[in-house]
């Protein structure tokens, strides 16, 4: 039960396509030089309908998706993704509007663009916001643009920003987009940051401090206001990863904790769908001083009136073009209409209960490295299964055998062999039992019979993927001659 | 709440099973002061019946291209998406799925994305692609970057008549990184490509042109290649309508280094600017540079083709601060659906459909030459755009036409503000001819 690549579906002649049969006025040899004209689309499919639709459907049907199962992937808050949201975002004035249309004929648009700004500055305890972002990476981008923007008006870009061990991967990579020098702050045994070691390492050369609350470990970052008045007693700024936004969600603010830029992600804590990949949309919410550095355009309301403001003299410019994925602002602000305040609130709270629950009835059988009480997620390590040669990547691929997606593996780094664990508040109890049961069935099979673990997984579409051998002979795309085109090191 | 499962039943059991008394001590070793003690300040939820409602009543004060005939492009072309397209990218298997790290339990998402790969490939006419990048803009900037990594030059070049809002993303991502210079444009609104051959030298890392350029013209690619390779710069071609690759050269087969774009066009709504889908190709030879997720073919454990995610040393999730960049998500299901346009499309069907464009193009143009006081700044071919300049003023003319339900084009002064008297008009094969008659009739 195969399915070839679409290219190897093709047969010559056959049509997917239906276009006006229209006898055409213009021959393109006429006004367009034949140096600049196109011969062929070379190995371009021809398939029928019938066979586009069978071949991808087949595809979909060996991926998993959070409505196929419990999907609990530390810090990506694979929450349930609401239908409505859909029937939402193809409503024609949304679909088919475009960005350059006059504003008088785009109110609706760029009032709920509006109205949703106000929502994540209410949610966040931040004044202004830019929903230009197209995903958390891109947000982390422009959030510390913004910041770097604000030393330079002063005279100073300075040349370094301050990170934590524990954090995502996208937070070194984005400041270092900015010409930004990396320099990590261990985190204590307890698993959090110390004011004491984010003064020492905080001078007047460091723009800020950026960090995630709660951090990876799934740990409310204590001393968030103490650091926070550190690093502003140098003159730095504080950005907050707000992918874990999830566990706060009208608990506590990041404004209120010294935060001064926070960039949200729409399709994690508010339950857009992540498509295998995206599209995301990573909105920035900043502190009133920094509004004026924040891309153009600013959504605003003049009188009655939504508007589109590019008086912005001190703006960073922009991150993408247009507006921002506002196909996926949709989705979020009808999220937040559904959930409400109170709804809000008790999903952050239901999100920590799941994962409190699941912590608490797994510490018997893995090792659990930071005790302090967890937020929305916890991190495991494979401890004590290694005694038996059995790792966190085995486990994560036997899980599947039991239905289950694996949970984020290998991060954080400060974690040997971690396992995150995120199941979100829209996982029933009985599934968390289900889950409960398969990882103690794997822990068990750990001590009796670990190979069964080592060639896992046995139920799967294909057995384990040999990521080494993909990484060492490239083979990027499909090309007609024996399907090989290979780039060997 | 219709997403919650918990009864009060279900909580009480789980408090019970940690040690915990009410949800509120769950969250006691947050700091007091750090608690909120008010609810959030938002409106009152909403019922599914009433949402439907507010949203349809924001849709319908929206203009679109079902309730008005717009001729607005610039980046972002509205073009009819067959039926096939939603049906399969709403598929939750893949809508609700995550990125393919898991590759056992992503099949589906891997091969699509492959496909994806290889379809760019070949309609660019380059050797590998990514898996997406946010839009044609930021693929730009990061494109710019990449060239600056390979090159290890400080500055880039890029045509004036590449789309202005690319331009503003470039400056901002390069800012502190590299400088950013522009080329001139002739009197026919091409990049100049004597003022290119004078700035491009030892220090510049890459020539950005797009193609056809942000006013429909088609670019010499061929004479501009030769400039700029024997500078030793790289050549970016960006561009911002790929249903013209159904009929024009591709840039791959002028020489390009790196070609960016917008996928939009590809079997996506316009969506009011986003999501875009940010094509990025490049030749083999730069692979590792090239940023982004990459999806390659390998084998498992039975010797079984499989797809897996690949060269995730150049990514963030390892390299950390030493990565090519910082994506992480990226533009997955656009890609997907971008996927499933093309292969239904196929070898014919975009050579086709671009015919159709062109010739609606050329019968507009006809149609504009005989109306008195619109007149034609520039004559190189275009492809689906043209710039008509006229006596009136481009806004108040546009503001007029509304009343006629016509969105005429996009004014240019904007953007070029010697260019303050033109009006920038699009056409896809949504236009019909009578569509064309009617904009032609209220310009008269």
């Amino acid at each position: 039960m195969d399915e070839p690549l679409i290219f190897e579906r093709s047969r010559a002649g056959r049509k997917g396509y239906s276009l006006p049969e229209e006898k055409l006025r213009t021959k393109p040899q006429d006004v367009i030089p034949e140096g600049l004209l196109r011969q062929d689309i070379k190995g371009f499919p021809e398939a029928s309908e019938p066979d586009v639709v069978r071949h991808f459907t087949r595809l979909s049907q060996w991926n998993y998706g959070v409505d196929t199962g419990f999907y609990p992937l530390g810090s990506c808050t694979m929450k349930y993704n609401p239908k409505i949201n859909e029937e939402a975002a193809r409503l024609k004035g949304f679909a088919l509007s475009h960005p350059f249309q006059p504003e008088e004929l785009s109110q609706g648009v760029i009032r709920l663009m509006f109205e949703l700004s106000q929502f994540l500055a209410e949610i966040g305890g931040l004044d202004a916001v830019s929903l230009q972002p197209a995903a958390g990476a891109q947000g982390e981008f422009t959030g510390m643009k913004v910041i770097r923007a604000y030393h330079e008006k002063k005279g100073n870009p300075r040349s370094a920003v301050l990170i934590p061990d524990t954090a995502h991967g996208t937070n070194p990579a984005s400041s270092h987009l900015c010409g930004y020098q990396v320099i990590q702050v261990k985190t204590t045994e307890k698993g959090v940051l110390a004011p004491d070691a984010v003064s020492q390492a905080m001078t007047d050369d460091v723009a800020g401090l950026m960090l995630t609350n709660p951090n990876t470990l799934g740990l409310f970052e204590t001393n968030i206001k103490e650091v926070a008045e550190v690093v502003h007693s140098k003159g730095g700024l504080v950005y907050c990863d707000g992918a874990n936004m999830n566990a706060l969600m009208g608990i506590a603010r990041p404004g209120d904790m010294g935060v001064d830029v926070l960039q949200f992600n729409l399709h994690k804590t508010f339950s857009t769908p992540h498509g295998g990949g995206g599209p995301g949309s990573g909105p920035v919410a900043v502190k009133k001083h920094l509004r004026r550095f924040l891309p153009v355009p600013l959504v605003v309301k003049k009188g009655t009136k939504y508007a589109l403001d590019y008086k912005l003299p001190d703006s960073i410019g922009k991150v993408k073009a247009f507006y921002g994925n506002f196909g996926v602002m949709v989705r979020a602000y009808a999220y937040i209409l559904s959930m409400g305040a109170a709804g809000l609130k008790r999903a952050s709270e239901c999100a920590v209960l799941n994962a409190r629950y699941l912590r608490e009835r797994l510490i018997p059988y893995f090792d659990l490295p930071y005790d302090s009480p967890c937020l929305h997620e916890c991190v495991f390590s494979d401890n004590k299964q290694k005694e038996k040669g059995v790792t966190t990547l085995d486990m994560a691929k036997r899980l599947m055998d039991y239905g289950f997606h694996p949970p984020t593996i290998y991060f954080p780094l400060v974690v040997q062999g971690a396992l995150m664990i995120e199941p979100t508040e829209t996982e029933s109890k009985e599934t968390l039992d289900e889950f409960i049961e398969a990882m103690i069935a794997i822990a068990k099979e750990a001590q009796e019979n670990p190979d069964i673990i080592h060639s896992a997984p046995h139920k799967t579409k294909v057995s384990r993927v040999d990521e080494v051998k993909a990484a060492r002979e490239l083979i990027l795309r499909w090309t007609p001659k024996a399907q090989d085109h290979k780039i060997v090191k | 709440m219709r997403f919650l499962p918990h009864t009060e039943d279900d909580i009480r059991e789980m408090l019970g099973a940690v040690g915990a008394g009410s949800l509120s001590d769950l969250f006691s070793h947050i700091p007091s002061h750090l608690r909120k003690e008010t609810p959030l300040r938002l409106p009152p939820c909403l019922s599914e019946q009433e949402l439907l409602l507010h949203l349809s009543a924001l849709s319908g004060s929206t203009a679109h291209s079902g309730s008005f005939i717009s001729f607005l492009g610039a980046g972002c072309y509205d073009h009819f998406i067959p039926a096939a397209v939603d049906a399969i990218s709403s598929r939750s298997e893949f809508l609700t799925s995550y990125t393919p790290y898991q590759p056992e339990v992503s099949q589906g998402v891997l091969q699509a994305i492959f496909e994806y790969q290889t379809l760019v490939c070949q309609l660019l006419e380059m050797d590998v692609a990514n898996a997406s990048m946010y839009d044609g803009a930021s693929a730009a900037a990061e494109a710019v970057l990449m060239a600056g990594r390979i090159t290890r030059r400080p500055k880039a070049l890029l045509s004036r008549a590449l789309h202005p809002e690319y331009r503003s993303v470039i400056k901002t991502y390069c800012h502190g990184q590299m400088e950013i210079e522009e080329t001139g444009l002739t009197k026919g609104g091409l990049t100049d490509l004597l003022s290119l051959g004078r700035l491009a030298d030892g220090t510049t890392a890459c020539v950005v042109i797009q193609d056809p350029n942000f006013f429909g013209l088609i670019e010499n690619l061929g004479e501009a290649e030769t400039i700029i390779h024997r500078a030793g710069t790289l050549f970016i071609v960006a561009v911002a309508e790929p249903i013209s690759l159904g009929l024009l050269r591709p840039p791959g087969s002028f020489g390009a280094d790196i070609v960016v774009g917008e996928g939009q066009p590809l079997g996506n709504p316009p969506s009011f600017g986003g999501p875009g889908l940010g094509l990025f190709a490049t030749r083999d030879a730069h692979v590792r540079q090239m940023p982004g997720r990459i999806v390659g073919q390998t084998v498992d454990k039975d010797g079984k083709r499989a797809f897996c995610l690949t060269l995730a040393t150049r990514e963030q999730h390892i390299r950390r601060e030493k990565a090519t960049s910082n994506i992480c998500t990226n533009e997955g299901l656009v890609a997907l659906r971008s996927a499933v346009y093309l292969s239904l499309m196929g070898r014919q069907g975009l050579r086709r459909l671009s015919e159709i464009i062109l010739d609606r193009t050329e019968l507009l143009k006809k149609k504009l030459k005989r109306i008195p006081g619109l007149s034609f700044p520039f004559n190189a071919p275009v492809f689906n755009e043209i710039v008509v300049r006229m006596k009136r003023s481009p806004e108040k003319l546009v503001s007029a036409l509304l009343k006629k339900k016509i969105i005429a084009g996009l004014p240019l002064r904007r953007y070029y503000p010697e260019l303050k008297d033109c009006l920038l008009i699009s056409v896809t094969e949504k236009n019909t001819p009578e569509d064309i008659e009617a904009l032609c009739k209220a310009l008269r």
